[in-house]
């Protein structure tokens, strides 16, 4: 096992390699960072080469390149060049978006993936039942549905509720626009009681998209599972249903939705991109944005390393599981 | 029927086929293609989803020659509520929601579909390719695949088109060229298995060129698959573009398309809901409509199917 993972790392790399330059390239070619500066007054040419000089875009594409690469891995990732902006470090701009990304996106991963397999199983168990068509159609409906059109009608009745506690009152308790900076405080119930109302409206918009995704498969490969021999063979030896679906059917039909999860779970941590857009989470979607909008090459690569890395270790992770999960699966 | 029941029970009278039977014999005049189209128009749900999908490309093709009202007419006022005249109100700037609409759905099938063609197209090459010839070309071509899953497709899509140009045509090519690796892994899956049968082997002895023998017996052999996952990739695009559009880095203006529209109108979701729930049913019947002939496909391709009778 270590073996194999050692050796699945080390492929990786060329991978990774070859993926930074191919970003760096299009990075580079699709835009000029100092193309605003012509248009300032009081900007001469003697500027703007000066400019070009500092920030090494004189030289050839693959230098920067190069010179990029033992930067990012010497851990001195750069500094965002977005004009009329303060400078900041990329470093420490991604591993903020990163921590405030992870933060929604872990629990709201973890709910719908719990919900889903509960629903799957429940549904395949009892096919062709009132409830199986109920939740099948859900899931095929949310499953063709834009997600930021979710992420938007989530938004406006969360408002619509709020209005409806001021006018009896009460306090505004969903949160529309992003995570109060500086944390909670309060007694032990307020700090719940603002950190679910600062959650759940993007946690909900994020899940109703999972959760479609994990129930359509946990139905699917449950269904086949039970229509397996060996599950034949244990109603015929007598053994409870109970038994019969949680030790035998259900152990193994996990095992497709355990890839899918960490499969999923990479991409989606790179890119709750539009539920952070809708409900003004500053995270790795919305750095993204604001990235591109701004014409930021340092920060874009930093971004797409980062994400690329992650997405690459989960991978890796999904085939572990994989392997854990499954023994008849030998990895090396 | 009667005579084939007396002929099953060993009756001596018809124990021969009658050879000048008029009967219509089920089993041997229908080609797989019969088949599978017999099979698909009577799968209701994928028919009733084919409607709306037709439906739809009228109203985004041919609905403007008729509809009074053009997309970039801003002579109207602004944010008129539903109305005889503007059937679902109007825009901030004035324009007929009804014409918007039209003209979005336009641009978002037009981008769909070709997507979902240059995906099929690439993919199947390459896969069939990669799964024919095996060794080296094989794995250049899967080593390609893995770099670009691990690159994030919005990502590539926005700097491309902050970078270059937001056309309809630009979107469309950068949505295919990372829309094309499931189709790609399929295929060869399903060519690596085929490629071992006679019937390829008889081609090769008969020395049949790689092309043909990719063009003319395996693709033929994968259509089912191919044809279900092209369907497929349509949904998926028309939501991708929808998103990247949403996010202001898709489709830009004097361009449109549905997520352009819901960017610039959801603002409106509690004063005037109609901006919102106008695109909204464009675009999840439109999601929805694919999806199903999808399925409808799926099932009519699938030989183990025994839902609908064929």
């Amino acid at each position: 096992m270590i073996r194999y993972i050692i050796r699945r790392l080390l492929i990786s790399i060329p991978i990774l390699l070859i993926g930074s330059f191919a970003c760096y390239v299009l990075v580079a070619t699709a835009g000029n960072p100092l193309a605003e500066m012509r248009f300032r007054p009081g900007v001469t040419e003697a500027d703007i080469k000066a400019a070009e000089i500092s920030l090494g875009l004189d030289k050839p594409v693959i230098v920067r390149y190069w010179n990029w690469l033992t930067d990012f891995l010497s851990g001195d990732w750069g500094q965002s060049i977005a004009l009329g902006q303060a400078k900041t470090a990329v470093f420490p701009a991604v591993t903020d978006a990163l921590w405030t990304t992870g933060r929604l996106v872990i629990g709201a991963e973890l709910l719908a993936l719990t919900l889903g397999v509960s629903v799957g199983v429940l549904a395949a168990v009892r096919q062709y039942s009132i409830f199986d068509y109920l939740a099948t159609s859900t899931a095929f409906l949310m499953f063709s549905m834009p997600i930021f059109c979710v992420a938007v009608i989530v938004k406006n009745y969360g408002i619509q509720f709020n209005n409806v506690l001021e006018s009896m009152g009460l306090d505004r308790w969903l949160t529309t626009a992003g995570p109060r900076p500086g944390g909670f405080s309060g007694s032990f119930g307020e700090v719940i009681f603002k950190y679910t109302g600062t959650f759940l409206l993007p946690t909900v918009a994020l899940m109703l998209i999972s959760f479609a995704a994990y129930s359509r498969f946990e139905r699917a490969s449950m269904l086949e599972i039970l229509h397996s021999d060996f599950v034949r063979t244990a109603r015929a030896k007598g053994i409870s249903q109970g038994r019969v679906i949680f030790k035998h059917a259900f152990r193994n039909a996990l095992i497709p939705v355990a890839t899918l999860f960490s499969l999923n779970f990479g991409a989606v941590l790179s890119g709750a991109i539009i539920t952070e857009t809708v409900f003004g989470w500053a995270g790795m979607g919305t750095l993204l944005v604001n990235s591109v909008r701004q014409f930021d090459p340092p920060m874009l690569m930093g971004w797409l390393a980062v994400t690329a890395t992650l997405i690459v270790l989960f991978n890796l992770f999904a085939d572990i599981v994989y392997g854990f999960l499954d023994p008849r699966i030998r990895l090396g | 029927m009667a005579n084939i029941n007396l002929a099953s029970e060993g009756g001596v009278v018809n124990s021969a086929p009658q050879s000048d039977s008029h009967e219509f014999d089920a089993s041997q005049t229908r080609t797989q293609g019969q088949l599978v189209l017999r099979r698909f128009l009577r799968h209701r749900l994928a028919m009733v989803s084919l409607g709306v999908f037709v439906f739809l490309v009228l109203f985004a093709f041919v609905g403007p020659f008729i509809w009074t009202f053009d997309f970039e007419d801003v002579s109207s006022k602004s944010y008129q509520p539903m109305s005889g005249t503007h059937p679902l109100g109007t825009t901030q700037v004035g324009k007929d929601m009804l014409a918007l609409l039209m003209r979005g759905t336009g641009y978002s099938l037009q981008i769909a579909l070709i997507v979902a063609a240059l995906a099929t197209a690439i993919g199947v090459t390459f896969g069939a390719l990669a799964g024919y010839l095996r060794g080296f070309v094989d794995t250049t071509l899967m080593r390609l695949v893995d770099l670009l899953l691990i690159i994030p497709q919005i990502a590539v899509a926005a700097i491309v088109v902050k970078g270059f140009s937001g056309s309809w045509y630009v979107v469309a090519l950068v949505l295919a060229a990372f829309a094309w690796m499931q189709i790609a892994r399929i295929t060869r899956g399903e060519t690596l298995s085929l490629a071992q049968r006679e019937f390829i082997e008889a081609a090769r002895a008969c020395g049949a060129s790689t092309s043909r023998i990719i063009f003319k017996h395996l693709v033929p052999n994968m259509i089912g698959s191919i044809t279900v996952n092209a369907t497929l990739a349509i949904a998926s695009a028309v939501l991708t573009e929808a998103a990247l559009s949403f996010l202001g880095l898709g489709v830009q203006p004097p361009d449109t398309s549905l997520g352009v529209i819901v960017l610039e109108n959801y603002g409106q979701f509690l004063n005037r809901p109609w901006l919102f729930w106008g695109p909204f049913i464009v675009l999840v019947s439109l999601s929805l409509a694919v999806n199903f002939i999808g399925d409808g496909l799926r099932d009519a391709f699938d030989p183990r199917q025994t839902k609908v009778r064929a």
